[in-house]
């Protein structure tokens, strides 16, 4: 039984044929673990919940993960919410990166809250990618919430993606705070349709001297959808060095607003921003139209590019 | 046979007339040209027939097979295969060279890029992955047009200043490619003002200001183009009467 919703899951996704049972990996349905792999330095210690999962992810100091480690969270059903809550601790001198892949093939009204506290040690290194598939129709609401802490020298970076299906809702949160050479990247790539709503808040607080922080964020929306983009980085220290990116194409009565806010204690630190708004170009639509495209079909080709 | 026929077209732009009462027929099969000296209206021609957002506002029909295409938008032509190689090729921001091409091609798979890509003579191994933007060169981004081309095996093409901005040698694979959609039985409209593009053409239509000033065969159309056009200082504004003492058969 849990062997045919692994099958599912992974089936959704598209992995089912390249997925490595012997990876590392964790596969999450609802709020059951139904399949999971460690490796040496690796821990990961779930515990279901009435309508979710806990897990404590701990990377063990000095240990480097050389696979990615798969992490996939699926909502089978129709209906419900699926709470995800994270305690990652990778210890100093440590390296892993993850690959989640989130997905919710029959989503009717689903609800999936992700929240997580990351600690990422002394030179270590944090890397987290995930991809979002939804459905075309039906409601998924989406709310990732992340609290990171970046200790000296650590280097932590986060991709969210939802390119494919219906967005629905989504509400990011994430902040991170940063320590003495510390690194911080965070990258958002959203496509919103319909009535899809996305707001994102992404911020970053350069603590230490030398800490560094990124924050793009590249969202589409059209039909009547709507985009809300809300960075900041704060710079407190000598030599830290910001830079928030927000790119939005809007097309049909989609609506986009970004607000990038910069705000520097040091007189040594740098912080800059950049926000264009755009829309996709007469001509772009125009040739794919000319080879036969459909208008649709052909913004959603132009946007996939811009946003990839 | 006419695979494309226009009646009486014109087209008027800010209350000024661009296209002016143009009738002609494509024969299907053939290598056609459109020849005219700079602003006589040649890209608008083309733009009417592709039905571009901008230029559907026209007097007159044109039939596509013998049915009239007035009332189609631009995906809808191109599904009757109808196709246009923009003077000045777009740039796509982010999207690869072989997602463009699959976008436009009949058989959906590498070896079709590859095979396409090979045609307009860039090598697929340097160019299947690159993105179709500023980074590629005007005579790249022509011939990488070209290839989605290709890829789409149209029953009509037009080709709006096949060789400009491309250099010497590039121009000869795009030369063979033309003659390489001849053969899969593509009709082909070149659009140019250049004697060498002109050349390779079966047949000619002269255009100026918006008006078809002769037609037939390429010789006898690039003669006049080059001895009459090319110098004429009425700069758009063709001398019908003494066209018609020189013998241009539709002036
Ligand atoms: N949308 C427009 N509004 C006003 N004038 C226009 C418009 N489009 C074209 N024209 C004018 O119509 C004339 C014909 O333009 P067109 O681009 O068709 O010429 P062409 O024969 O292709 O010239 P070239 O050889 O330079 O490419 C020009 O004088 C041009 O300025
Ligand atoms: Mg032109």
């Amino acid at each position: 039984m849990p062997e045919e919703l692994v099958e599912e899951i992974l089936g959704s996704i598209n992995l089912h044929r390249t997925f490595d049972r012997g990876a590392p990996h964790v596969v999450i349905n609802a709020n059951k673990v139904l399949s999971s792999q460690v490796v040496e330095g690796l821990e990961i210690e779930p515990e279901e919940l009435p309508d979710g999962v806990r897990a404590r992810l701990r990377v063990t100091g000095g240990t480097k993960i050389k696979q990615p480690v798969h992490l996939c969270f699926g909502m089978l059903p129709e209906r419900g919410i699926q709470k995800i809550l994270l305690d990652v601790e990778i210890e100093e001198e440590a390296e892993v990166s993850f690959m989640a892949h989130c997905t919710f093939p029959n989503a009717v009204d689903i609800q999936h809250l992700m929240e997580a506290e990351i600690r990422v040690g002394r030179n270590a290194r944090y890397s987290y990618f995930e991809r979002h598939w939804h459905s075309d129709e039906g409601m998924v609401r989406v709310v990732p919430v992340a609290r990171v802490k970046l200790a000296e020298g650590a280097r932590f970076s986060t991709e969210f993606e939802l390119l494919k299906g219906r967005v629905g809702i989504i509400d990011i949160d994430y902040h991170t705070d940063c320590q003495a050479r510390s690194s911080a990247e965070m990258k958002a790539r959203i496509f919103g349709r319909q009535d899809d709503r996305i707001k994102i808040k992404e911020s970053a607080s350069l603590e230490g001297e030398a800490s560094r922080a990124v924050l793009i964020t590249h969202i589409a929306v059209r039909d009547e959808a709507v985009a809300e983009i809300n960075n900041e980085i704060i710079a407190r220290a000598a030599y830290s060095r910001g830079h928030v990116d927000c790119k939005e194409i809007i097309q049909g009565n989609g609506v986009a607003r970004a607000v990038p806010v910069v705000e520097v204690h040091h007189p040594k630190a740098h912080v800059t921003h950049e926000a264009a708004i755009g829309s996709v170009d007469s001509k772009q639509l125009q040739t794919l139209m000319a080879r036969g495209l459909s208008e649709d079909e052909a913004v959603d080709l132009i946007i996939e590019g811009l946003l990839s | 046979m006419a695979i494309l026929e226009l009646k009486d077209v014109s087209f008027r732009a800010n209350s000024t007339g661009i296209l002016n009462g143009l009738s002609l027929e494509i024969w299907e099969g053939y290598v056609h040209a459109v020849v005219g000296p700079n602003g006589a209206g040649k890209s608008t021609l083309a733009n009417v027939i592709m039905g571009l957002p901008d230029y559907r506002q026209h007097q007159g029909d044109i039939l596509f097979e013998g049915q009239s295409i007035k009332h189609l938008n631009v995906d809808e032509r191109a599904r009757l295969g109808i196709t246009l190689g923009w003077q000045e090729p777009a740039r796509f921001e982010g999207l690869k060279v072989s997602q463009f091409i699959l976008a436009s091609a009949r058989d959906k798979n590498r070896e079709e890029v590859d095979r396409v890509l090979e045609l307009v003579g860039l090598e697929p191994v340097r160019y299947r992955n690159r993105a179709v933007d500023k980074t590629l060169s005007g005579g790249e981004r022509k011939r990488i047009e070209l290839a989605s081309i290709l890829a789409m095996k149209p029953r009509l093409v037009m080709l709006d200043e096949p060789d400009s901005g491309v250099d010497i040698e590039a121009i000869e694979r795009i030369f063979e490619a033309i003659a390489h959609l001849k053969q899969g039985g593509t009709t082909v409209l070149l659009i140019t003002h250049s004697a060498r593009v002109l050349e390779k053409a079966d047949h000619a239509f002269l255009i100026c200001s918006g008006m078809l000033v002769d037609k037939g065969e390429t010789a006898r159309i690039l003669e006049y183009f080059s001895g009459k056009c090319l110098p004429c200082p009425h700069k758009n504004v063709p001398d019908l009467n003494s066209l018609r003492k020189t013998g241009g058969e539709n002036a």
